[in-house]
């Protein structure tokens, strides 16, 4: 006798997309800097700027309003359309 | 299409089974009806020879027609007129058959009653399987068929489906049976679960609740569960990804509790109740298996906690002094809730010697003051577990639940001295810009929660330690249950 069971899962079936491509150099570019507002995430995100910005690439600061939540989608899209890259910080 | 609903045929209908001593007795009588030239339609349960007294006969030995139109009792006489039923008798009874047939008289020599069997269609070794059968496309989740020599136990390990422990396997019969215990609709959507955001639906819940152990009137209290957890004020996907303890409490508030057989009692945070048991995990499952939340993937706790399993209580609120939690969140007596708090523990409270308020409120505050770490305030959450021996020093003395938080408020403000990074010789604690020169209190207003459960022996109460609150992290959220 076989046994039926119903899926418990959310059956997704994700869409796949490409990803942007990467930037070959960080000279001439806007980056984004994220803090996700961990303590101490700012130390790590001033020495970061520093760097980036020393191989000629435009800093852009933002701050999620906290780092329990994921990023608002305003937030996301306006990164998304100002900048090229975004590196986002996890400290404590 | 075998399965779908028979119409059933104008003149009179007759559901027997030969296996019912009621259907033999009134086979002759039936035999009276079609010699009588009237339109009758006999359908036979379990043997298409029986009664032989009529024919041609249907063999209803599938159930099809019995199932799709209510057969309880054999025999039962139905009148049918345009294809729709206008009249019905169970059983037999000289007067109810004379009426229904038109025909007088009928019977003779049969007592004037004998009371029916029961039919094949609702016999409980059946019902499962024919209800699965008829009302399966009521369900609409992917159905998965095993082979024969898989073990149903081990496909849900090996599928990912369990937290670890085995999992009732969810048959379409049992699903169906869970959906009893609601009147929503199957495919209506509850939440959208995190991390992957889909939208899950009812159907989706009582699977899961199946799968964790749940009765089917658990049902409610799961949804609303379900419910709770999937709102930004609670933050099920920052309490997911934490590297923290904590996970999701459920507190269950209002006669709904009583109701299902929840334990407020002896041992509520602990095990042996399937209640509080399996509707924690029923929301834990929800949130592994349709929202995709699992350990080592988006769950990234350092150490977790066991009430990661199932973590659920009823408030004893027949033994409290003091108005239930919901009733303080604003839900009226008498409404069952669910309020769900992101938190891990418990810890203990010892406090056998205090016979007075003022004595016991300061153990509290002083085992309170070290959630989380001592010198960290303004945070993180706690609910207060207040046992039945604990409660009656506050009620003898007359001490309200407000007049409790009060006096805890006020031992709870802190020097700020004593918090600044540094004091006491420890680098943790507060920032000193935040520190100098003033008193912080422990909890923020709302962050700390009051409940009364418990034996009704032992002066221990308990403190469910909380998460980050407020809107950076996760609120206590109440949802009421609607069944």
């Amino acid at each position: 006798v076989t046994i039926t069971l119903l899926d418990p899962t959310g059956e997704r079936r994700p869409t796949e997309r490409p990803r942007a491509p990467r930037p070959q150099a960080l000279a001439g570019q806007v980056v984004a800097l994220l803090d996700i507002s961990k303590p101490r995430g700012d130390v790590f995100l001033d020495r970061l700027a520093a760097l980036v910005a020393a191989r000629g690439a435009t800093v852009r600061r933002y701050t999620k309003p906290t780092f329990t939540k994921p990023a608002p989608a305003d937030l996301r899209r306006q990164i998304a359309q100002d900048c090229h890259a975004v590196i986002e910080a996890l400290a404590d | 299409m075998i399965d779908a609903a028979p119409r059933l045929p104008d003149g009179l209908v007759a559901v027997v089974k030969r296996d019912c001593p009621t259907c033999v007795l009134v086979a002759p009588v039936l035999g009276q009806i079609a010699a009588g030239g009237r339109a009758l339609t006999v359908y036979s349960q379990d043997d298409p020879e029986f009664p032989a007294e009529v024919a041609p006969r249907v063999d209803d030995h599938e159930l099809v027609m019995s199932w799709h139109h209510h057969i309880q009792t054999v025999p039962t006489l139905l009148r049918v007129e345009n294809g729709a039923e206008v009249a019905r008798t169970e059983g037999w009874s000289r007067t109810e058959w004379e009426q229904l047939a038109g025909v007088h008289p009928l019977g003779a020599g049969l007592p004037p009653h004998r009371p029916g069997c029961g039919s094949r269609s609702v016999d409980p070794a059946l019902a499962d399987a024919l209800r699965a059968r008829f009302e399966g496309d009521r369900l609409r989740a992917r159905r998965i068929e095993l082979g024969e020599i898989e073990d149903e136990f081990e496909t849900a390990f090996d599928r990912g489906w369990t937290d670890g422990l085995p999992v009732v396997p969810p048959t379409p019969a049992r699903v169906l049976r869970m959906l009893d215990g609601t009147r929503r609709a199957p495919d209506e959507i509850v939440a959208v679960v995190p991390p992957d955001l889909v939208p899950i639906t009812v159907e989706k819940v009582a699977i899961n609740a199946v799968m964790a152990g749940c009765k089917p009137e658990y049902l409610p209290v799961v949804l609303a569960a379900v419910s709770a957890a999937c709102t930004d004020t609670f933050n099920m996907h920052g309490l997911l990804c934490t590297t923290y303890f904590s996970g999701p409490v459920v507190i269950v508030n209002g006669p709904i509790a009583a109701r299902i057989g929840m334990n407020s009692g002896i041992n509520c945070l602990g095990q042996g109740n399937r209640a509080n048991a399996t509707i924690g995990r029923a929301l834990q499952l929800v949130v592994r298996n349709v929202g995709g939340g699992l350990p080592g993937g988006i769950d990234r706790a350092t150490l977790g906690n066991p009430g990661k399993y199932t973590f659920c209580f009823a408030e004893d609120e027949a033994g409290s002094p003091w108005e239930p939690l919901s009733v303080e969140r604003g839900f009226a007596a008498g409404t069952s809730t669910v309020s769900l708090f992101a938190g891990h523990g418990p810890s203990s409270i010892v406090d056998q010697i205090s016979r007075t308020p003022e004595s016991l409120v300061r153990t509290f505050a002083a085992k309170l003051r070290a959630t989380h770490h001592p010198k960290l305030v303004m945070g993180m959450g706690a609910v207060l577990v207040i046992s039945p021996e604990h409660a009656r020093v506050f009620a003898a003395a007359g001490w309200s639940k407000a007049r409790l938080h009060r006096e805890l408020d006020a031992l709870l403000a802190i020097d700020g001295a004593a918090l600044a990074r540094g004091a006491d010789g420890i680098e943790e604690g507060v920032p000193a810009a935040l520190a100098a020169g003033r008193k912080l209190p422990k909890f923020r207003p709302g962050d700390l929660a009051i409940v009364h459960a418990g034996g009704s022996a032992g002066m221990f109460s308990a403190i469910i330690e909380g998460w980050v609150s407020g809107d950076r992290g996760s609120q206590l959220t109440t949802q009421e249950v609607i069944s």
